[in-house]
């Protein structure tokens, strides 16, 4: 039998360098391009120019940056607005508290770490086998995601009206099929992870007609704090 | 303008305030493993939600929209024949947009 599982195949050196990078630069590249539509929405809604491309550069969190612009929208409650934005910045520091126990960053550093800590690199980040591999990928996907992002931004901002809709390339897509991919081989971990899973996405359905968006998201977390008390250390498939 | 200025760098000076914090939180609190279990199945919880709501929301409401399901359908198929993630992107994407493209969905 010959093996064609490039996977098990490939040399374990080789192979633990390269996917962190490939899985960040890939994944930054796919998702990063949405800033077009951050972009050409941030103008839409009534935004300068200069001001979407200050929220990609400095807030650079999108669900955020698509709320605000979201109230911006719809004519007043700015300061509701911005509320309602940091509320759902709020689980990256949930992420944070994960990925400061993997990346241990320090010192100053610390300061440059945290304007990353988003979904995609928290998802590439803890799907790396090894510690070392998890900080190459956080920063593969961290500068690839970053400068996509404003890029597109920009682009979008001052295109805003004349694209075309990024539905038809399937863009859409991308982000739920992303994070599924990253998740995966959490999922198929253990049967705590599964059920933290699957109640994670049932609660923020279930939440989606009753809250504001994004917040039914942050609501998932109660699945983890139930998975947590239920089975406090990881258990067997 | 003003107003929406103030509400930009309120919202620029939270986000990365609450980034920060998850990272500077002190390493002790870690110590008590249902609080390490919870910060290890957070992730797991807000990606699986993000993936259903990004799947299946529009704003407030429920709505399917046949090609992303099917997207994401070919997405799961791929995954269960270990696809390399990048194949997993682009079977999803490709397939939503070959859908639309044909009009079938």
């Amino acid at each position: 039998m010959i093996d064609i599982n490039t996977d098990i195949g490939e040399r374990p050196a080789v192979r633990t360098r390269a996917r962190p990078v490939r899985d960040g630069v890939a994944l930054g590249l796919a998702v990063g391009t949405s800033g077009i539509a951050f972009g050409a929405a941030a103008v839409g809604s009534g935004m300068s120019v200069a001001q979407a491309c200050v929220l990609s550069l400095f807030a650079f969190t999108g669900a955020s940056q698509f709320a605000l612009t979201g109230a911006v929208a719809t004519g007043g409650g700015l300061i509701g607005g911005a509320a309602g934005a940091i509320l759902l910045g709020s689980r990256n520091a949930l992420y944070g508290l994960r990925l400061a126990e993997v990346l241990q960053p320090r010192g100053a550093r610390t300061l440059v770490t945290a304007h990353g800590v988003i979904d995609e690199t928290t998802a590439v980040t803890l799907a790396q086998p090894d510690a070392a591999a998890a900080r190459l990928g956080f920063r593969a996907t961290f500068a690839t995601i970053y400068v996509t992002w404003n890029l597109t931004t920009l682009l979008g901002a001052i295109g805003a009206g004349r694209l075309g809709s990024p539905q038809s390339l399937g863009i859409d897509v991308v982000g739920p099929a992303a994070f599924l991919a990253l998740i995966w081989p959490q999922l198929r971990a253990g049967r705590a992870e599964r059920a933290v899973g699957l109640a994670g996405a049932a609660i923020a359905l279930a939440a989606t007609p009753f809250l504001p968006a994004g917040v039914p998201v942050i609501l998932a977390a109660t699945a983890a704090l139930a998975g947590a008390l239920v089975s406090p250390r990881p258990g067997p498939a | 303008m003003t107003g929406i200025w103030v509400a930009v760098l309120v919202t620029v000076a939270g986000c990365y305030a609450l980034k920060l914090t998850g990272l500077i939180v002190p390493r002790g609190v870690l110590d008590n493993p249902r609080v390490r279990r919870f910060a290890e199945l957070v992730p797991i919880a807000l990606l699986a939600a993000l993936v259903a709501v990004q799947t299946f929301a529009a704003g407030q409401s429920l709505s399917v929209d046949p090609a992303r399901l099917a997207g994401l359908g070919a997405a799961v198929a791929a995954l269960l024949l270990r696809a390399p993630f990048l194949v997993v992107i682009v079977v999803a994407a490709g397939t939503a947009a070959g859908l639309r493209a044909l009009g079938v969905a």
